[in-house]
């Protein structure tokens, strides 16, 4: 049974019309993720195309197959399926193949949103969700990371990408590692013009941190996010590097590159802002940007990871109904505790 | 009609009362050992046994056992069992053996099983607990045989250790692990309960149009 929407809305003064709503919302960062998405076209060719349509088309095919009848047009319109699958296909690298990407977008709203009870219900943002289960599942294929332009120009395909379902991927000839590898593992140190223009290896949407910057910028000149967030965990970020550095600035990485490299970027700005699994309160926003940050942080410096902003925001998303809960202004008048 | 009963009390521990799915008992070895078909039937097998010959027995004693120490007597019969299934399988299938480990001894702790006795083998007749035991050790390895099959399925392409898709599919490393357990069994309880909504849904119809009919 669903709740009909009445003929007549009654409300309370203010009756101030704020023209924001959810499709809106979700056009206006599938607009800003627009640059970002188009750069790894370009670096990547047709298969950033082929891996983020797959990951989008596994989200829409979820939200609509387990969505009721009734609510079932509306849920596609608000376009938050969509978003999902984008943000989704840009943390996948490239030489994934198209099937795993499906399946990524397919769980991260089956098991990210639909089970929770729909938009709005969700504890850990759907599109990491659905990543984490890939690298869980698929290990190796989502840390095989192929080098920018392939050999054929923009129409030339992974071999990879075009893996039939459930079947194994080829590994193609070229692999680069990720900065964050590179360091982690070799002790080497990728130029910082590189990092922020997208001449290195990783996920499709994470090499460009420029265009991933403007995107940020226009969210937040359209009120679409709560600055509060990136600027936390990037600043939280930047004094923990910082700091490191003051012990051995060889072995530890510098600010610039902490923030430019890897998925920290497309992280702070994109998702851990989701409205849904982020503190509402602005204190709340602050605790949970700085927790995000030492967690990243702690899991590229000393974990056995080489990247951890996934499960840095995934981490966090569990702990912000606790953070909410206790980060709840006080009601004017009401509760001074009474000593007794 | 004797035979009928029986019959009832067979039937309904594989489906209405289906220890896994609806009374969501005996988790733990549920969890734990299913990550392929074959280790999933051993410990059907063994669980089946230990039921079945401690519900007899419990069955057989229920007018002799004081109800004041019902449970640690439940338990003392239960752990025979369990000492029985586990040599017997050290015996014959060292491998099983091996790859069940702990969990064999942990059957003693199967709130299941436990549960069969305290709840029906010492109030009914010794015909009747043995086959509440059979339908509910039946059902219990319904449950398991299915969450070890899914789980190898997509963990291994195999299932039984044949390869089903040949040798290039890619293994769902998840599904062998832990949260694959999980993973499953939710999806498979969701399922139910899905299916339980429906045929309720479907039975309430159904009565409705009856009572507007008549």
């Amino acid at each position: 049974m669903k709740q009909r929407d009445p003929d007549l809305l009654l409300f309370h003064a203010p009756l101030l019309r704020q023209g924001m709503t959810t499709p809106k919302a979700m056009r206006d960062v599938i607009i800003a993720l627009l640059p970002a998405t188009g750069a790894s076209l370009w670096f990547f060719g047709l298969a950033a195309a082929l891996v983020i349509g797959s990951s989008i088309a596994g989200a829409v095919l979820a939200e609509w197959l387990f969505a009721d009848r009734a609510s079932r047009g509306e849920s596609l319109r608000d376009a938050t399926g969509i978003l999902t699958g984008l943000l989704l296909g840009l943390t996948l690298p490239p030489g994934l193949p198209m099937w795993m990407a499906f399946l990524g977008g397919f769980v991260g709203i089956a098991l990210g949103k639909v089970i929770w009870g729909g938009l709005g219900h969700n504890l850990f943002n759907p599109a990491l969700l659905g990543r984490a289960f890939l690298l869980a599942t698929f290990p190796i294929a989502m840390t095989t990371w192929v080098s920018a332009h392939p050999e054929g120009g923009f129409f030339s395909v992974y071999a990879g990408n075009l893996a039939l379902p459930f079947m194994q991927a080829q590994v193609d000839g070229v692999t680069s590692a990720t900065p964050l590898g590179l360091l982690k593992f070799e002790q080497e140190v990728t130029p910082l013009t590189n990092l922020m223009f997208g001449k290195i290896g990783g996920s499709l949407g994470e090499t460009n941190g420029v265009l991933l910057l403007l995107g940020g910028i226009y969210l937040w000149l359209r009120r679409d996010l709560d600055w509060r967030i990136p600027v936390g965990i990037l600043g939280t970020v930047v004094i923990f590097s910082a700091f490191l550095g003051l012990f051995d600035a060889e072995r530890f990485p510098t600010p610039l590159f902490s923030v430019f490299s890897g998925g920290l970027l497309l992280g702070a700005i994109y998702m851990a802002t989701d409205p849904v699994t982020s503190p509402v309160t602005p204190r709340g926003a602050w605790i949970f940007a700085i927790g995000t940050g030492v967690l990243v942080m702690l899991i590229r410096v000393f974990g056995g990871l080489p990247e951890g902003v996934m499960y840095a925001i995934l981490l966090m998303n569990a702990a912000t109904p606790l953070i909410d809960r206790y980060t709840q202004p006080r009601v004017f008048g009401h509760g001074i505790e009474k000593e007794s | 009609m004797k035979k009928n009963e029986s019959y009832e009390e067979f039937v309904k521990g594989i489906w209405r009362d289906n220890p896994v799915f609806v009374q969501v008992l005996g988790m733990c070895p549920m969890l734990a050992v299913t990550n392929s078909a074959i280790n999933a039937i051993a410990m059907g097998m063994a669980s089946m046994f230990v039921l079945v010959g401690s519900s007899f027995l419990v069955s057989v004693f229920r007018h002799v056992i004081p109800k004041q120490v019902r449970i640690s007597c439940f338990i003392i019969i239960i752990a025979t069992f369990v000492t029985i299934a586990d040599y017997t399988l050290l015996a014959l299938v060292p491998k099983v053996h091996k790859e069940l480990g702990a969990f064999i001894p942990l059957i003693v702790a199967n709130c299941l099983i436990l549960g069969r006795q305290e709840a029906f083998a010492s109030r009914y007749p010794t015909r009747l607990a043995v086959m509440d035991a059979l339908g509910m050790a039946g059902g219990f390895m319904l449950a398991l045989f299915s969450l070890g099959a899914v789980r190898e399925i997509l963990g291994d392409g195999a299932l039984f250790g044949f390869r089903l898709f040949g040798e290039s599919f890619e293994p769902w490393i998840v599904m062998i692990l832990p949260p694959g357990g999980f993973l499953t069994l939710g999806v498979i309880l969701l399922f139910f309960n899905w299916f339980k909504y429906k045929k309720d849904e479907f039975l309430a119809d159904v009565a409705e149009a009856e009572r507007s009919g008549s």
